[in-house]
């Protein structure tokens, strides 16, 4: 099998648009060879996911690019890095990793992505459009994408996120392809169920398990309230499995119906889901039992959106918790710019709200006290935590975590 | 050597071609893991040592090394544990896979763009190659990837000469 290539791609791999193009088209064709891609196909977008430190391999990439004088070609968005840019000192970090952890987003800066440094991107007004080409990196951004939008990318990651921004181009092959988006497992919901943020982080976890590398359609999921639900459920199917796409039939835009979303072929498996099976799944995301007292509340991973802080703020004035427990909210800058200027902020001051932007709680030292338990509504945030920052986690839904931030321990199934 | 270690080795010979997902020649001892490997999370750095609790290749050393399982596995952060594993000299001297895998493809190509180390991935098939085989990855004809045993592991399946 060989590669077409086009004459501007020929040109940019000839180095006619400088030294960064060419060794960005360079590793994209070795890439797209090692695939068995037969062309190239143009991108409207990139996100990429680089901007935390993996060591000197990445940072060194990087930096080569930016030598060679290069910038991305298309609209291009970073995903989180280690540094809040934005509210200096809430991140602890050694002299010795804030140098490199801040140059790397810098760096991405002079490649001319934009500073939007959110694992969110699709709030933002890079936001792709249905049936866009683009190259995402970041698994909740990637799943979001392809399943609630219906844009189309590949699971890109380290590198080839940063090769296709820089010449505009991805390999066609995987999910680019319609052939390669239809449905294959059958997951189907027996019983009636309310559409309740856990009910959707459940059912996430539940098909990232048991998809493997086949696409997952879901059949009798209510109505959500909100994309963030969606949000929700892709980022648990993308932390349990390697979910890049699934089909929600009658919510999501490429499953109208059952047939659809199977292309008119009948699933390989199906496996029905429970309401005990749901409880099962969110029952394993908590260490602890309710009643454990609390350290800390974290919220908005992936990053909260203006929809999420308006049914937030409401909560907080309502409940008012006064114990001096923090709540951090994972967030991106731009929704929070906004937050500021709509002078949402100013009456929650009281109850020990800390926004944070730019990175998020479980992947660098933001958490004061990380010797107790932390209370959230993210089945992502839930699952990676206890391995990356050694935290004990207890799984809520929003209201819950604000109430046991009011009492001071886990409490649940609040009215 | 006897007739019958001659035999025996000629029993087990192997001459394979395979493709290139990244090209390049290496040689070294076979390392054969009956599970698939994520890089990242699964090998310390620092030594090329498995550390994945959950992998039965747990403890052995991949480096230099040529690393022969079904696939890749798991997340894309392992293309840059590869590249940086290659970089630190701890990468194995090549990978032998029965699947394509653009995850250690990936590390595989920036690792050489960056620092000129060569660590060729060769998709073919992995059948008979044994732990401990030393096994030659070379180029063929029309870029194709030649596999063989130079000589095959110590051990009761080699008989030794008398």
């Amino acid at each position: 099998m060989t590669l077409e290539l086009m004459a501007g791609d020929q040109s940019m791999l000839q180095g006619e648009h400088g030294p960064a193009v060419a060794a960005a088209m360079k590793i994209l064709v070795a890439f797209s060879k090692a695939v068995g891609a037969r062309k190239l196909l143009d991108i409207a977008g990139a996100h990429i996911d680089g901007c935390l430190y993996h060591g000197q391999a990445g940072f060194d990439f990087v930096e080569r690019l930016v030598e060679g004088g290069g910038s991305v070609r298309v609209p291009t968005t970073l995903n989180v890095g280690s540094f809040d840019l934005i509210h200096p000192g809430l991140v602890k970090m050694p002299a010795a990793e804030e140098v490199p952890a801040r140059r790397l987003m810098k760096a991405h800066l002079e490649l001319g992505c934009q500073a939007t440094f959110t694992c969110a991107p699709y709030q933002t007004r890079f936001r792709p459009a249905f049936g866009e080409q683009i190259a995402w990196g970041e698994s909740n951004a990637i799943v979001f994408a392809n399943s609630v939008i219906g844009a189309r990318t590949n699971r890109y990651g380290d590198f080839i996120d940063l090769c296709c921004a820089m010449t505009g181009r991805a390999p066609a092959w995987g999910l680019h392809l319609s052939e390669n988006r239809r449905g294959q497992i059958l997951f189907e919901l027996t019983g009636s169920f309310e559409p309740t943020d856990a009910l959707f982080v459940g059912v996430g976890l539940i098909i990232g398990q048991a998809s493997r590398d086949r696409i997952p359609v879901i059949s009798g999921l209510p109505q959500p309230r909100d994309e963030d639900q969606l949000k929700a459920l892709g980022a648990a199917a993308a932390t349990t499995g390697a979910v890049a796409l699934f089909h929600a039939v009658g919510i999501t835009p490429e499953a109208k119906t059952l047939d659809e979303a199977f292309r008119g072929k009948a699933p390989e498996e199906t496996i029905r889901i429970s309401r005990a099976d749901i409880d099962h799944a969110l029952a394993r995301l908590s260490s602890v039992p309710d009643g454990a007292p609390l350290v800390a509340v974290s919220l908005g991973t992936p990053h909260f959106s203006h929809h999420e802080w308006m049914r937030l703020l409401p909560m907080l004035r309502h409940i008012a918790p006064g114990r001096g427990i923090p709540i951090y909210v994972n967030t991106g800058r731009a929704t929070l710019t906004r937050l500021k200027d709509e002078g949402e902020l100013e009456s929650v001051k009281a109850f020990n709200l800390i926004p944070v932007t730019d990175t998020c709680t479980y992947v660098t030292t933001i958490i004061e006290r990380l010797d107790g338990v932390v209370m959230t509504n993210s089945g992502k945030w839930a699952h990676y935590a206890p391995g990356n920052i050694g935290v004990s986690v207890a799984f809520g839904e929003m209201e819950d975590c604000i109430r046991s931030a009011a009492v001071g321990h886990v409490v649940r199934g609040a009215p | 050597m006897s007739e019958q270690a001659s035999r025996a080795l000629k029993g087990r010979a192997l001459n394979r071609v395979g493709s290139f997902q990244l090209a390049g020649e290496a040689q070294g001892s076979a390392l054969v893991l009956s599970q698939a490997l994520s890089f990242w999370g699964g090998l310390d750095i620092e030594t090329g040592d498995i550390i994945d609790r959950s992998h039965p290749g747990l403890g052995q050393n991949v480096a230099a090394k040529i690393l022969v399982m079904a696939s890749g596995r798991g997340s894309s952060s392992s293309s840059s544990v590869l590249a940086e594993a290659i970089r630190r000299g701890t990468a194995p001297a090549g990978i032998i896979l029965q699947r394509p895998d653009p995850i250690l493809a990936v590390g595989a190509i920036v690792a050489e763009f960056l620092y000129d180390v060569s660590m060729p991935l060769v998709v073919c098939d992995i059948s008979g190659i044994v732990s401990g085989d030393r096994i030659a990855i070379g180029l063929g004809e029309d870029a194709q990837a030649i596999v063989s045993r130079i000589q095959p592991a110590i051990g009761p399946a080699a008989p030794r000469r008398q």
